[in-house]
């Protein structure tokens, strides 16, 4: 990006409606990836917990957008202070800003930058409840959030992005978010689910998806908005670079899909659909951080090493014991580290910026900054994690009691089931009456 | 007389019913079940986790007959039922003390 500020710096960049109308509908592209991912995790657990999984993502675009506004937007994009973290008054509810005031050195509004960043800010804890399935209190969780974006979203961002973040000035590649989104959510998942423990029944009871068609949905929403994900972080389209962007995204993630199901075929002997929704996944997030800085062909390469490295860790945590319910830290941390590193040998110099990869003549200079970006990200956020979890889980305590667990955390946190089983005529079990139930008796009876 | 119950694969259920008809039954009762023999079920695979599926779908076929046809009954069914894979079935009678046509109160033989 520092590039493009330069050579646009030089003529005065003026608002550009064209880049403008583009970075709106990016957002709102990002923006559906979020209940596109409530619906990928949601389909993948069973039946009794399916509405909690839900609630968990989509509890973000609540959260986190109102934070962000408040003092997320100005921590990660404000000006920079001892390069580890940012602040602009003015940026403080969005307060200071003039609506045809522009981003630095770029033509699109501040107001844009703020809501397609904000966009990136919500999907990012929303990634990490994955791994928590069945059995987290829904208020833990909401706080969780709040804190964790706070202490862990926001600087961080401003490392990756932020002007004087010290990755950034570093000369990490993030393009869109493969540090900052993917390796960030991987490790504070890890972290959070090394402090809460298993699933009772992990290792033991069935716990088969409840719905492959919504996990073959969510993932298709999260394809479709991983456009506006990876096309939107040139912040514009003036000079081709997001257009480039798009393809390599569009043919990782096939190259993914193809890697992961080729692996599941010869080692388990059938072409499943929760792995093709997965390999998807897995390269969407290896792209996400390369696809400005390889050709179409890397892209290629980077997709389908993802996709065979994704579809083999996702076995991990039976070996080793930790619960990562939905595979946050297989697809997640694993695929976004392999992008990461892998731009240090596919970059071509001649697309995002100038530096080379291994693969072009470029050294091991750019692979030795990724891999400090990857380790310096990855060890913040399972450690900030876990100790907020701690601190939870000592205070207000993480978990649902393992009865509740057991007979649906649905019920018990939301009181709400996802779907009905009755028969024709609403069901003789459960009969109900039309009649509103007070306010208190309500609440009585979820506690019960 | 004999009750002549078969617990068949689903998709065979059309060539069975055919065959029966063939032979000369006049009526049979089907119904949906789910059960396990030799073989326990399926596997599936979910990221590489297996589950093995103990309780797959079948059909149920009973067939009231005369102890005369009672065998020709059998290899009728054994015979439309057989794929030759694991999983076919099985079919089995019982005798019956006595059978009533509800509508005219027949017994017996008369009520088949």
């Amino acid at each position: 990006m520092a590039s493009a500020i330069t050579t646009l710096a030089a003529d005065a960049p003026t608002l550009s409606a064209a880049n403008t109308g583009f970075m709106l509908i990016c957002s709102a592209l990002v923006m559906l990836m979020t209940p596109g991912l409530a619906f990928f995790y949601g389909g993948m657990v069973r039946v009794k917990s399916s509405l909690n999984m839900l609630m968990m993502s989509f509890i973000s675009l609540g959260i986190v957008t109102i934070l962000w506004v408040l003092y997320g937007f100005s921590l990660a994009f404000g000006t920079d202070s001892g390069s580890l973290i940012g602040w602009n008054s003015d940026y403080v509810g969005l307060s200071g800003i003039g609506i045809t005031e522009l981003w630095d050195g770029y033509t699109i509004p501040v107001y844009v930058f703020a809501v397609f960043q904000l966009m990136f800010a919500v999907i990012t804890p929303a990634l990490i409840s994955g791994a928590l399935a069945d059995r987290v209190k829904f208020s833990a969780w909401a706080l969780f959030t709040a804190l964790w974006v706070t202490v862990v979203y926001f600087p961080v961002a401003h490392w990756v992005w932020g002007a004087g973040g010290w990755l950034f000035e570093l000369g990490v590649i993030d393009f869109a978010g493969g540090t900052a989104v993917h390796i960030n959510a991987g490790a504070a998942a890890l972290g959070v689910i090394l402090v809460i423990g298993k699933r009772v029944g992990f290792k033991k009871d069935p716990m088969r998806p409840h719905s492959l068609p919504l996990v073959m949905l969510g993932a298709g929403l999260l394809w479709f908005g991983w456009f506006g994900f990876n096309a939107g972080s040139w912040l514009g389209n003036d000079d081709g670079v997001g257009a480039v962007m798009f393809v390599n995204t569009q043919v990782a993630t096939a190259a993914a899909m193809l890697a992961w199901l080729a692996y599941e075929k010869l080692r388990h002997g059938s072409f499943t659909t929760l792995g093709a929704a997965s390999g998807a996944v897995a390269g969407l997030v290896a792209i996400t951080p390369a696809g400005g800085a390889v050709s179409p062909l890397g892209a290629i390469a980077v997709g389908a090493i993802a996709g065979l490295l994704c579809a083999m860790a996702v076995g991990l945590k039976y070996k080793f014991g930790f619960d990562d319910s939905l595979d946050v830290v297989g697809v997640h941390l694993v695929g976004g580290i392999a992008g990461s590193l892998l731009v240090g040998f596919f970059a071509t110099g001649g697309v995002q910026s100038d530096v080379a990869g291994l693969f072009y003549g470029g050294g091991l200079e750019q692979l030795g900054k990724q891999a400090i970006g990857v380790f310096a990200v990855l060890a913040y956020s399972l450690v900030a994690s876990a100790l907020l979890a701690f601190l939870l889980d000592k205070t207000m305590g993480m978990r649902v009691t393992e009865d509740d667990e057991v007979s649906g955390i649905d019920q018990v946190e939301h009181a709400e089931t996802a779907y009905d089983f009755s028969g024709a005529g609403g069901g003789s079990s459960s009969r109900s009456t039309a009649v509103p139930v007070p306010a208190a008796a309500a609440s009585k009876k979820v506690d019960a | 007389m004999k009750l002549i119950t078969a617990i068949v694969k689903p998709h065979k259920l059309d060539e069975i019913k055919e065959a029966l008809q063939a032979f000369g039954v006049q009526g049979l009762t089907v119904t949906e079940a789910s059960g396990y023999g030799r073989q326990r079920g399926h596997t599936e695979v979910y990221r590489g986790a297996e589950y093995t599926v103990d309780l797959v779908p079948k059909i149920r076929i009973e067939v009231l007959t005369d102890d005369a046809d009672a065998d020709d009954v059998i290899d009728v069914i054994v015979r439309a039922a057989a794929t030759g894979k694991i999983g076919d079935g099985k079919v089995w009678s019982v005798p019956v003390d006595s059978v009533v046509r509800v509508r005219t109160r027949e017994r017996g033989a008369d009520a088949l």
